[in-house]
């Protein structure tokens, strides 16, 4: 892997340059500090393909299989760095290709710049060759989608773009821009923008808010915190931590939420959610106030909302106004940003601890431990667990790892069993679910941070999906390590075939090839593993090697993760068989 | 169960292109059926106004508007119930002239909103303008006439309650718009 150029000088006022509307889209992405780029080039995007040659020695374009990993790829790189993610595909197939990602993007709130060439202008709404209305298409999907018609509206457009995907909540967005505007000539200067009249990017906090908010908290008997991922894309770990250390308040993460703090802070009681832990899940209903902090209130957080924290006052942090109440009725909603939210209302409250309450999690979680974990840690079955793989790994990386997830029940493993020390390391397609997304999701993540062992869990069903983006680690050399979970399964839609469909297997059998010859006829060192005594000295040679690595653990077939909440139970009805 | 009613939204937006995609969007996802709307210049410069009325719950007309207002190019998104506004509709009616000097019909318009607007050897045109429920009238009494063609317009609205929204937009930008894309 080139190594990639994080900083870019600010310019200072920049003169007017004569150049083509190719040219300015490359020097805005500079601008912007961007100098990377997933894509695959076509025929309406060329002459921007064109130029991302001229200008290779300043800007890494990053030729993906398919547009679909692309844009996995810049996802990856966005959620592991923050930083807002490019992508660049052709007209028509290669836009559609990118809608799965785009979607991915918008439910997961992560900036991403996607740029679609298009058909000539004058060909637009003619059915031309690769021509489709990816802006109709996309609009439903993106914080934000403009076509550019012209050359000159390429510095405006690209700067309002970059400044709607990372302000605010963060999100897609989406720029088509016709062949003849990529040809077209245009003076070039560029201006950043700090502000779009009709958009409010962050509401202003209402510090009687913050102040009623602390009240309820101080007031609390059993007081309980979920946060999400806006504590992440917040930059607020640090006022996180300070918050709840203060207020001594047991904390549980959503999916999402995962590595913002470490995971085994004396105050993390585990994870929320259909697969996560048996004592968050069953007192969300049993503690007096609940504070939602950065959080959406998916449905797979709390399970039947008509019983769902009933008994509880609830306080949402949130930055944007369209998700309080949306799922869950709160009592004091805190509108701005979690880090400067936190930042006030640590003033207010009290320092406490809440010893007895924290004990009741302790205890839950000893009989998760007892019913579920041991037997997953230290399996009395012969076959191989995808939970001592994760905890293979955790050893092995000591927690430090980068840990990328696909869809599935290795997914539910990884989220329940990876250790975190360090914030933005849980990769994974949380809102949309998305098969396919890792080992695209894994190799930007490992672009974005080089210094870091970046780790794909995928399942034998994702790595499929996407599986021609190993062609993308044999050309960039990324040294992404890849475990394939196999039980020979599409895992989950199996679990709940045999919990609730009577064991009818509909379709998930999955007959597979040999990954490790797949594997090694992409230059890539494979292992495959399938007995219990050779899988730390597996895990081991694959953390040691310097290049990618794959391996295969052959898991057995048909086991189920739990806890769960069955679909449209309450969280505390929570099954740990 | 919450009762549905019916309620009149009024967006305003940018002048762009798309946006109507974009906002329709927004009830498509959530399964409303839109039964009228309209889209004009508004009160400020440059800014568009939509009014789209539609039938659902408080809970879920709260909620749709807040994620109509999240979209980037709207300004501000409001929503009023029938008794906080001032509305009206309009609508045509073609009617061939072998019934122009049917009395029934010339009765018909007395005392209404309504009035011939053109006239021709073979039909004539009937405007009318109201709340949605005299159109309704009008179109049940000259439907015997056998119409010819019949249009109604969507719902135009002004809210009895002040809508805030030169404020939002002078909160947002006191400024002529910055970074904002020219609209032209």
């Amino acid at each position: 892997m080139e190594t990639l150029k994080k900083e870019v000088q600010e310019t200072a006022a920049i003169k007017s340059v004569k150049m083509t509307g190719a040219e300015a889209v490359i020097r805005c992405l500079l601008e912007e500090g961007s100098t990377l780029a997933y894509g695959y080039p076509g025929g309406a995007i060329m002459p921007v393909y064109d130029e991302l040659y001229k200008y290779r020695d300043q800007f890494h374009h990053v030729l993906s299989r398919h547009e679909q990993g692309a844009i996995h790829s810049a996802q990856g790189f966005a959620r592991v760095t923050g930083k807002v993610g490019v992508v660049f595909a052709t007209s028509g197939p290669g836009a559609t290709n990118l809608v799965t990602g785009i979607a991915d993007a918008q439910i997961d709130s992560t900036p991403l710049i996607c740029i679609t060439g298009q058909v000539g202008s004058h060909l637009l709404g003619s059915d031309a060759f690769q021509e489709t209305d990816i802006i109709g298409i996309s609009t439903p999907v993106t914080k934000w989608n403009y076509q550019i018609t012209k050359a000159s509206e390429i510095p405006e457009v690209f700067a309002k773009a970059f400044y709607i995907a990372k302000s605010g909540r963060p999100g897609p967005v989406l720029i088509d821009i016709t062949k003849d505007a990529q040809f077209g000539e245009l003076d070039f200067s560029y201006n950043k923008c700090v502000k779009v009249r009709s958009y409010k990017a962050i509401p202003k906090l209402n510090i009687e808010k913050v102040k009623e908010a602390a009240e309820i908290i101080n007031g609390a008997k059993k007081p309980f915190i979920v946060w999400g991922q806006g504590v992440i894309i917040g930059s607020a770990e640090q006022e996180f931590k300070n918050f709840i250390e203060k207020t001594g308040i047991p904390s549980a993460c959503t999916g999402l939420g995962l590595s913002a703090l470490e995971t085994d802070h004396p105050l993390h009681v585990g994870m929320v959610g259909m697969h996560g832990n048996y004592a968050p899940n069953v007192l969300t209903n049993q503690c007096d106030v609940l504070i939602a902090i950065g959080m959406r209130f998916d449905d797979r957080v709390t399970g039947n909302l008509n019983t769902y924290a009933k008994q509880a006052k609830i306080i949402h942090f949130e930055i944007d106004p369209s998700e309080v109440d949306k799922n869950v009725k709160t009592d004091v909603a805190v509108l701005g940003t979690v880090k400067e939210s936190l930042v006030e209302i640590i003033q207010f409250v009290n320092k406490a601890n809440h010893q007895e309450w924290m004990k009741e999690f302790h205890k839950l979680y000893e009989i998760e431990k007892e019913v579920v974990i041991n037997e997953q840690l230290n399996p009395t079955k012969e076959g191989l667990t995808m939970s001592e793989v994760l905890a293979g790994i955790n050893k092995e990386t000591k927690g430090e790892a980068v840990i990328v997830s696909d869809v599935g029940q290795h997914q539910m493993i990884a989220w329940r069993y990876a250790k975190f020390t360090k914030t933005r390391s849980n990769i994974t397609s949380g809102g949309l679910g998305t098969m396919g997304f890792a080992l695209p999701a894994a190799i930007g993540a490992k672009m974005g941070a080089p210094d870091r062992e970046v780790i794909a869990i995928i399942g034998d069903g994702g790595y499929q999906m996407t599986i021609q983006e190993l062609g993308t680690i044999l050309q960039t050399k990324a040294a992404v390590k890849i475990v394939v979970l196999n039980n020979s399964f599409l895992g989950m839609v199996r679990q709940w075939q045999e919990l609730f469909f009577d064991r009818r297997y509909a379709s998930t059998v999955m007959t597979n090839p040999d990954f490790v010859k797949i594997a090694e006829g992409y230059g890539i060192s494979a292992n495959r593993v399938s007995k219990r005594e050779d899988l730390a000295s597996a895990i081991k040679t694959m953390i040691a090697s310097k290049e990618s690595y794959f391996l295969e653990v052959v898991i057995e077939p048909e086991s189920n993760v739990f806890p769960m909440i069955p679909t449209g139970a309450s969280v505390s009805d929570i099954r740990l068989s | 169960m919450e009762e549905k009613k019916v309620y009149t939204v009024s967006v305003y937006t940018e002048n762009n292109i798309g946006i109507l995609n974009r906002l329709s969007a927004i009830f498509l996802k959530r399964h409303i059926n839109i039964e009228s709307m309209t889209v004009s210049e508004s009160e400020i410069d440059h800014v568009h106004r939509f009014t789209f009325v539609v039938i659902v719950t408080e809970t879920l007309i709260r909620k749709v508007v807040l994620q109509l207002e999240k979209q980037i190019e709207v300004i501000g998104a409001f929503f009023h119930t029938e008794d906080e506004i001032i509305y009206h509709e309009t609508a045509l009616f073609k009617i061939s002239t072998e019934y122009l000097y049917d009395e029934h019909i010339q009765n018909k318009l007395k005392f209404r909103r309504a009035h011939i607007i053109a006239i021709t050897e073979r039909y004539f045109v009937i405007e009318a303008s109201g709340l949605k429920e005299d159109i309704d009238n009008m179109y049940q009494k000259l439907k015997p006439y056998k119409l010819l063609q019949f249009v109604r317009s969507g719902r135009i609205a002004i809210s009895r309650p002040r809508m805030d929204i030169s404020e939002v937009l002078k909160e947002i930008s006191p400024l002529a718009p910055e970074g904002g894309i020219n609209n032209g």
